[in-house]
Order: C-alpha cells, then sequence, then structure tokens
C-alpha cells in the first residue's frame, strides 16, 4: 500500500470525497455514453455485426491463431531462456575472455528493436542462404532479442544472494562451479521465477509480431479473418480480449507466486520503518526487491 | 552502385521520424502517467480503480494490438486524425501505463515522514502530491525512467507494422532497391545504439544533477 497520502477523512473530507466520487463516475459514465453513441452513430454496434463471434467456425479459426501464438511463444521462451542462462553463467565468469563477449553481447541486444531483428531474419539471412520457416523467422528474433532481457534476471538472481552463501560454500572447500551448482544456482532460480514468468508473457506480447513476417498467430489471424469478414473493429477488440486474458494470467501468476516468496511481516512496499530506512536497510528485503524486479520494469 | 546517396536521405527521414515519434510520444506517455498515477494513490475510490483497470489493461495487450486498433479499428468508429499522429498517440498510451508503474514505485519510495510532514504543514492531497511527494519520487526513479524511456524508443520501431515510415521501415525500404542487407540494417541498429546511449547519457547527468544524497 501507499502511505497514505491523506489523513484519514473528517467528516468535511468525506463530503468532498463523496461529491468527486459522484462526479467521477458521472464522467466515467459521460465517457462510456460517447464511445458508445460514437459505435452506434457508425452502425458498429449493429446485432449482425457482432454475431459471428457467438458463433463456433470464428472462434474456430481464431483458436486455431491462438494455438500458433501459443507455439511460437513456447518456443521463445524455451529458447531465450537457455541462452539467456547460458550468457548469465559467462557473465559471472572469472575469466575477462568468457565475460567481456557476453557483456557486449547483452549491451548491444539491448538497444536493437526487435522488428529489427525481425527484418533481419527476414529480408538478410535469405540472401545469405538462411531461408528460415515462417515461424523460425519469428522465433529466432524473439529468442535472440529476449535472451539478454532473460540473461540480466538470472544474473541479478545471482547477484541478489548473499555473498556469505558464496563464501560458505568455499569454506566447505567447493570449487567456484560446484558452488554454483549445488549452492547458489537452485537458491537464485526461485527468487527470479516472478520475472521469468512475467518475461513469458513479454514474449506471447512479442509474437503478435506476427503480422509482420505473416506467420499464422493471433494478431495475424485476426487481420486476415477482417480482411474476410469486414467486421474490423469487433475482430480486433476480440483479439485484444484474448491477449488481455492469457497476459492478465501470466502477471497476476507472477504476483501471486512474488508475493507467496517475500518474508512475512512488512513488505518492502509497506512504509519503511526509522531503523530501515537509510544504510541499516535489511538486507534480505533490500535483496529480494533487487532481484525481482516489478518484473514489466525489465521490458515492455 | 551509386544508390547510397540517394538513400541517405530516407535514412535520414526515417531517422528523424523515429526520433520524433519518440519525443512526441514521450511527452503524451508522461502527462498521461502523472494524471494515471495521481488517480491511483487518491482517496477517491472509482479514480483508484479507474487508474488500475487503466495500467492492466495497457500492459496486457500488445503494443502491436493497440497500433492495429487505432490505425484501422478507430476510423471504422468515425475518429481518425493523421496515421503518424494516431501511432505516436497509440505508442504514448501504451507507454504512459509503464511510466505509471514507474512512477507509483517512485512514489512509495518517498518516505512516510514525508508525507506526515507535508499533511502537518496542512497540505491538502493535491499541495503534498505536487509540493512534496511527486518532486522526491521523480528524482528517486530517474534511472528507471532512463530505461523505461529506452524502450519506449526500442517500441518506436513497431510504428513500423503500421506503416509509418521511421528508422526500421525506412532500412528496410531500401533495402528493397540496394538489396544489401548486412550494411542497411546494421546501420540501423547502430542508429538506435546511438539514440539509446543519448537517452542513457542524459538520464546520467540528469542523475548527477538530481540526484537527493541521503
Amino acid at each position: 500500500m501507499t502511505p497514505a497520502l491523506f489523513d484519514s477523512p473528517g467528516p468535511r473530507a468525506r463530503r468532498r470525497i463523496r461529491i468527486a466520487t459522484v462526479v467521477a463516475v458521472l464522467a466515467g459514465l459521460v465517457l462510456v455514453a460517447l464511445a458508445v453513441r460514437q459505435f452506434a452513430i457508425n452502425g458498429e454496434l449493429a446485432a449482425a455485426r457482432w454475431a459471428p463471434y457467438a458463433s463456433w467456425p470464428m472462434w474456430r479459426y481464431l483458436l486455431g491463431g491462438l494455438g500458433g501464438t501459443a507455439l511460437a511463444a513456447v518456443l521463445g521462451v524455451a529458447l531465450a531462456m537457455l541462452a539467456g542462462l547460458a550468457l548469465a553463467f559467462a557473465r559471472v565468469s572469472r575469466h575477462l575472455a568468457v565475460r567481456a563477449p557476453a557483456r557486449v553481447y547483452v549491451e548491444a541486444i539491448r538497444v536493437v528493436p526487435l522488428l529489427l531483428l525481425i527484418y533481419f531474419a527476414m529480408f538478410a539471412l535469405p540472401r545469405y542462404g538462411m531461408d528460415l520457416p515462417l515461424l523460425w523467422k519469428l522465433v529466432l528474433p524473439i529468442a535472440v532479442s529476449r535472451s539478454a532481457q532473460f540473461a540480466e534476471i538470472f544474473r541479478s538472481g545471482f547477484r541478489s544472494l548473499e555473498a556469505g552463501q558464496g563464501d560458505a560454500a568455499a569454506a566447505l572447500g567447493m570449487r567456484p562451479h560446484q558452488a554454483m551448482r549445488y549452492v547458489i544456482f537452485p537458491q537464485a532460480i526461485r527468487r527470479v521465477v516472478p520475472a521469468l514468468i512475467s518475461q513469458a508473457a513479454g514474449v506471447v506480447k512479442d509474437t503478435s509480431l506476427g503480422i509482420v513476417v505473416s506467420y499464422a498467430e493471433l494478431l495475424e489471424s485476426g487481420k486476415v479473418l477482417a480482411g474476410y469478414n469486414r467486421l474490423l473493429i469487433q475482430t480486433y477488440l476480440v483479439i485484444a480480449l484474448l491477449y488481455f486474458a492469457i497476459n492478465y494470467a501470466l502477471s497476476r501468476l507472477a504476483r501471486a507466486i512474488d508475493a507467496r516468496q517475500r518474508p512475512a511481516g512488512p513488505g518492502p512496499l509497506s512504509p519503511p520503518s526509522p531503523v530501515r530506512r537509510g544504510r541499516g536497510r535489511s538486507r534480505s528485503a533490500a535483496a529480494t526487491s533487487d532481484a525481482a524486479p516489478r518484473p514489466d520494469r525489465v521490458k515492455a | 552502385m551509386n544508390g547510397w546517396g540517394d538513400h541517405l536521405g530516407t535514412f535520414a527521414e526515417g531517422a528523424l521520424n523515429t526520433v520524433l515519434l519518440t519525443v512526441f510520444s514521450f511527452a503524451g506517455a508522461v502527462t498521461v502517467a502523472v494524471v494515471i498515477t495521481a488517480f491511483r494513490i487518491c482517496p477517491v475510490r472509482p479514480l483508484r480503480a479507474f487508474g488500475t483497470a487503466y495500467v492492466e489493461l495497457f500492459q496486457n495487450i500488445p503494443l502491436a494490438v493497440w497500433l492495429v486498433l487505432f490505425v484501422f479499428g478507430l476510423p471504422a468508429v468515425g475518429i481518425s486524425f493523421g496515421l503518424f499522429t494516431t501511432a505516436a498517440a497509440a505508442t504514448a498510451l501504451y507507454m504512459a501505463s509503464y511510466y505509471a508503474e514507474t512512477l507509483r514505485a517512485g512514489v512509495n519510495a518517498v518516505g512516510a515522514g514525508q508525507t506526515e510532514a507535508a499533511r502537518a504543514l496542512g497540505l491538502g492531497f493535491g499541495q503534498s502530491l505536487s509540493a512534496v511527494v511527486l518532486p522526491q519520487a521523480l528524482r528517486a526513479i530517474v534511472q528507471p525512467l532512463g530505461n523505461v524511456t529506452i524502450q519506449l524508443l526500442m517500441n518506436t520501431a513497431l510504428a513500423a507494422a503500421v506503416g509509418v515510415v521511421e528508422l526500421t521501415e525506412a532500412a528496410n525500404r531500401i533495402n528493397l532497391v540496394l538489396a544489401e542487407p548486412l550494411p542497411v540494417y546494421v546501420g540501423a541498429g547502430v542508429c538506435y545504439a546511438v539514440l539509446a546511449l543519448m537517452i542513457s547519457a542524459g538520464t546520467a547527468l540528469a542523475e548527477r544533477k538530481l540526484a537527493i544524497p541521503r
């Protein structure tokens, strides 16, 4: 919760809040009415223009597109996660020759738009003898672009562990790779699960660029469908609703896991007590909130 | 291969469009985000609900879908602007949800004592927000704001998908004529990198100027 920006309202403030509430609700209703009117005067509310979406054939077609989205997203997440893991290991390596290239790759990929990578896969790779199937022209650029995000998440997971963990492993006589494998990695991975799920939601959003490569995912299917039945706004609204349902479910899941993992007691979002402010901040709370950044902050 | 000279113009125009898209979307997104954030933390319940709904709605639907809805869908209900304006507006509304989330994190980072002090001075909600909380919140989140802005820059490329000739689309068109994909796309990539570097340099500068020593 936000630290209260306002006092618990007294009688006058309560009256003002009531008035503001009524005004806000009225303003909302006016906006909705305007939107409905705009739809109505353009004939978009006619039952005939919505009825097709109550019939099975439309949905069968859209579900086919949804299947395409699911396939591309699963492949994209799997590849990006593997590559991201490899990159994260490289970035915490003791050898500069391993660390440096991984760092350059991550920094470079983060400043190149996904669409540019997709165009590259569509128009540049074929010229060098790599004419990928449609699905891979979408999945490969997504994997390349998201691998940098996944790498940063894994690395922040490694770094979020208390230094004592690595020291203790070393004290037990473990080699660095053993410490990583038995001590650091298993703990780090659990901390970043919410951020990983949010990235997966991001990949689902990325797959909507199938519309550029003509791969039959949800948005592309919607485009084809709208071209066929001329129900432009209805089709795209249904598509938007489907994306919303998928991604909202994923982000709720991420939040639920995140909430469960946070230590009991006052979470980092509650107003910090004077003792915890400044340098003496409780380490675990600070570390977890760094480790699992509000996922969507990482990439849109 | 005298083509390069002719195409530099297209390339420059594309780059300019990318910069303009970024600037306009940034201005729009930040404005909307401040309003949404104020809604999300104010005492009026329907406004809070609206703010939350806004953020969830825009974050959970891909930008490509918003662009298609705005560019091809809105004219169907009799609302149409120029292509560039529509693309900038869709990007701005979409990115506003990310700026709003960042801003709210910043508001949460402002100590409870600050808001209590503001209230003790007799400031109301709007006054304590604008004079005490937001200035500090903004200073606390310069770095994440820079990251979101780089994200915004990356997202302007999507305008190409609905036909705006910005950097990505310009590179694409030049390649269709020249058939020299490697230098063309890499050139465009370098342009994006330079723009992103400028944003992070600006962020770093702002951070040095604004950082609150604690």
